[in-house]
């Protein structure tokens, strides 16, 4: 469905700057699946989106979606993409029901078909009875189910969900996630950015690990898991300012050591032995935890630990 | 959905024509004017009204001079009309394409949504353009049609003429304008706009007073801008005294700007919305 | 400035509030300096196209006894109604934005200032910009020979005294706007006003009826108070417009209190 190699984009900053926000990705989605983007802000996803999107013009490489060249074929590649952008770009002055309709209209669609369609999707989002309210007055989750039912509005193959629950509260998440499983249950292909790690593993079947422009890993939840963390994970907590001088105590117990701000933790397959162990050294830690490896672990690996802007 | 392993396009495999570009938003613009015609009906038709009362009729008492003076028009009244509403087609088209284009752009977001369908930017500027065409077209027309019992128009064919040719002004104004909107950043520029382009534009291109009363330096100025073209033309049709050359230069120069206008602002737009 | 200074161990300090709420104004009016020097253009613009242009095909006008230019007669009409326009302007559009959609008045009473300071803030505010545009103005007719009278100095303070009454009467109305449609009521009042308020041909013009109520309107009493002072044809009409305007200004000043205290303290 989607087929990139030395996918590239720069463009020119407000300061004269040239900046590279993709240099060079590969990328194969296949029908059907659920495809995330992960990585830190800035590493440019949202510029892979938009490319994938059909509207902005690729800098370098090759892209092809649908089969299409999205430079030359960018109109009849768009109406077969739904798009669900970061920031909503609702209607505030039109209501709920006109979002739907006239975003239809844009399409094509026949007036009888497009208004079946907004009350079907009205009713898959589960906004019926906020039909007529103003789109100004919804709440944030209403607001992106609305957007995302205005994506599909098309009935598009490809559904490109660009950070679809940022800044949602935890129920209003669960309801998205639920809507967007049965989108993939009835065959549409997904791609998701995002950077919150339970949400990959919830809704990914593959996803890549970005970062500064580049993948830094590849696979599915799972396989990346295997290939760069281990299966579990003992967090010891000591004191404040003990923390470099006891890593070195417990290096060897696991294949890696990771030493954060408040914490240690120590990669191995069997986290409850290392503790024993940890025990047996007698060092004494206020608190442990042994978990599993989360993709979370992955990620802050591949992309490092400092907090990006 | 289709079945195929490897999908292909089939339906809307090429760009859609400009024509269906605008079609397909037709239901936006209408919609959103069903809900603001009545917020409009002040400054489209009350304003232009009152300023043909107060110049046209008041003011107008006072003028004592022969037709000679006036461009050969029998009364102030019948000078000034037709100037009005060439400049009331400037006023339309700039307000329709200065902050409706930024709210699209940066507040309400309109354009980003649309882009995302097949639609091209080159779409979303004429469907505003046609929009545009519409708001100065009606504006224009039912001030025609007002002023038409006061015996202000020389022929009945004058102001039937003059109609498309007021569009044609507001038109060459509309793409301008329109690609400055989506050139620059922000709103803030629009005040300046207003205040260093259009009033002095109302006030100096001949919609008052004959050009001629400003000196010859001036008047040559005055020449230079569209809106002098677009009232001569106006003045001519609704008087009924056409000076066919001149008209003819008129014309050209209004239709020269407003297609390197238009061009400029599918430029301009299409440069704003590929990041 | 014109605060005067506090007197020693006031407990209420009441203008250091308002100086306060003024120099907030000017900070961030600082960045639209472009806006600033170009806004007393638009009265100059009209004054040389209606005064001087259309001057050309008008004869002399009579005023009290006096025979005057077309242009003397239009110039201290373009300068009051420049100033009701940018009172007008300040006290509706910019207040409504700053009351419902800033909500920068809700931010200030959560200090030690009072809805007091917030309505003279904005007025003194309004009336500093507007004072600097109709000293350019002066300066212009003066440069173009459209004054004949010392008298003229005092349209400086007549000017003012219409921002004055303006402002405190708009800013009192614009409590009560609830939406931007409001505001094509405004410019439904606005328009006639600056068009038929004797600002561009004398209230002559009018018979009965219609003649008595332009001439109870309080742009027209502007109008007639800066001709009178820039001509120097004085008369009693002046005097009655300088207490029509204070008069107008100063219930203004008690409603919009009154408005501010009922929308913002409850």
């Amino acid at each position: 469905m989607i087929h990139a190699r030395d996918l590239r984009k720069s463009f020119t900053d407000k300061a004269g700057h040239v900046v590279e926000a993709v240099r060079g990705i590969d990328i194969d989605v296949r029908r059907g699946e659920a495809f995330g983007f992960l990585g830190p802000n800035g590493a440019g996803k949202s510029s892979t989106m938009r490319m994938i999107a059909a509207v902005s013009p690729v800098s370098g490489g090759e892209l092809r979606i649908l089969g299409r060249d999205p430079a030359e074929h960018g109109p009849a590649i768009r109406s077969r993409l739904g798009v669900c952008p970061q920031e909503d770009t609702l209607d505030n002055e039109l209501n709920v029901f006109d979002n739907l309709y006239i975003y239809g209209r844009y399409f094509g669609i026949p007036k009888r078909e497009v208004r079946e369609r907004a009350e079907e999707l009205l009713e898959f989002v589960q906004l019926t009875d906020k039909r007529s309210a103003k789109v100004e007055g919804l709440s944030g989750g209403m607001k992106r189910r609305l957007t995302i039912a205005r994506s599909l509005i098309n009935r598009p193959e490809i559904l490109l969900l660009d950070e679809p629950t940022t800044g949602l509260d935890p129920q209003a998440r669960h309801i998205l996630w639920d809507r967007l499983f049965r989108l993939k249950q009835q065959g549409v292909t997904l791609v998701i950015t995002t950077h919150y790690m339970d949400e990959a593993e919830q809704l990914c079947d593959r996803l890549v690990v970005m970062d500064r422009g580049v993948i830094a890993a590849e696979g599915s939840p799972l396989e990346l898991i295997r290939a760069h963390s281990t299966r579990e994970v003992s967090e010891l907590r000591f004191p404040v300012g003990d923390h470099e001088a006891t890593a070195e105590k417990v290096a060897d117990l696991g294949e890696r050591v990771e030493v954060l701000p408040d914490r240690i933790l120590v990669y191995s397959d069997d986290g409850e032995h290392v503790l024993e162990q940890v025990h047996d050294r007698g060092l004494r830690p206020i608190a442990t935890l042994v978990r599993r490896s989360t993709l979370e672990d992955v990620f802050l690996r591949l992309t490092g630990r400092t907090l990006v802007d | 959905m289709s079945a195929t392993a490897e999908p292909t396009l089939s339906r809307d495999d090429h760009r859609l024509s400009s024509w269906r570009g605008v079609v397909r938003q037709y239901d936006y613009h209408w919609t959103v004017y069903k809900r603001t015609w009545k917020s409009s009906i002040v400054s489209s038709f009350l304003s232009p009204l009152l300023y043909v009362l107060a110049m046209g009729v008041l003011l107008g008492g006072f003028v004592h001079v022969g037709a000679a003076r006036l461009g050969g028009a029998p009364s102030y009244l019948a000078f000034i009309v037709p100037g009005l509403i060439a400049a009331q087609a400037m006023q339309t088209a700039v307000f329709e394409t200065t902050y409706p284009v930024m709210g699209a752009l940066k507040w309400h977001k309109s354009f980003w949504a649309q882009l995302a369908s097949p639609l091209e930017a080159r779409d979303l500027a004429n469907a505003m353009l046609a929009f545009t065409l519409f708001r100065v077209g009606s504006t224009c027309g039912v001030y025609f049609l007002v002023m038409s019992p006061f015996g202000v128009f020389g022929t009945w064919w004058g102001p039937v003429a003059a109609w498309p040719a007021t569009m044609l002004v507001g038109m060459t104004f509309a793409t301008w304008t329109f690609a400055f909107s989506a050139f620059v950043e922000g709103p803030d520029s629009f005040g300046l706009i207003f205040r260093l382009g259009l009033i002095p534009l109302f006030l100096f291109s001949g919609s008052f007073f004959p050009i001629s009363n400003l000196g010859p330096v001036l008047e040559w100025v005055a020449r230079l801008t569209p809106l002098w073209h677009g009232v001569n033309l106006t003045r001519m049709l609704c008087l009924g005294h056409l000076d066919w050359p001149t008209a003819a230069i008129n014309v050209a120069v209004l239709v020269v700007l407003l297609v390197a206008g238009w061009r400029t602002a599918v430029r301009s737009l299409t440069r704003r919305t590929a990041l | 400035m014109s605060a005067p200074a506090v007197p020693a161990g006031s407990p209420l300090r009441p203008w250091e509030g308002t100086r306060l709420l003024v120099l907030r104004n000017y900070v961030t009016y600082r960045r639209q300096w472009k806006l600033f020097a170009t806004g007393f253009l638009e009265p100059v613009f009209y004054l040389f196209s209606i005064g001087i242009g259309v001057g050309k095909l008008i004869h002399a006008f009579e005023l009290n006894g006096h025979s005057i230019p077309y242009a003397e007669f239009v110039a201290p009409g373009m300068l009051a109604a420049s100033a009701f326009n940018g009172a007008l302007l300040d006290s509706t559009f910019n207040v409504f934005f700053k009351l419902k959609y800033e909500k920068l008045y809700d931010q200030m009473l959560a200090t030690p200032l009072t809805t007091s300071d917030v309505a003279r803030g904005e007025i003194i505010w309004g009336q500093l910009r507007g004072a600097s545009y109709s000293v350019a103005f002066l300066l212009v007719m003066w440069a173009l020979g459209l004054v004949h009278s010392w008298w003229a100095v005092l349209a400086l303070p007549a000017t003012l005294l219409i921002g004055f009454a303006f402002s405190a009467v708009c800013m009192g109305l614009t409590t009560w706007m609830t939406s931007w449609q409001d505001f094509e009521k405004i410019t439904l009042v606005q328009l006639p006003m600056f068009l038929f308020s004797g600002t561009f041909f004398p209230v002559s013009r009018f018979h009965g009826v219609l003649r008595w109520v332009v001439e109870c309107t309080p742009l027209y009493r502007g109008v007639v108070l800066c001709r009178e002072l820039t001509t120097g044809a004085l008369s009693w009409e002046s005097g009655v417009s300088v207490v029509y305007l204070v008069v107008m200004g100063l219930i203004g000043l008690v409603v919009v209190r009154r408005r501010l205290d009922i929308l913002l303290l409850t």
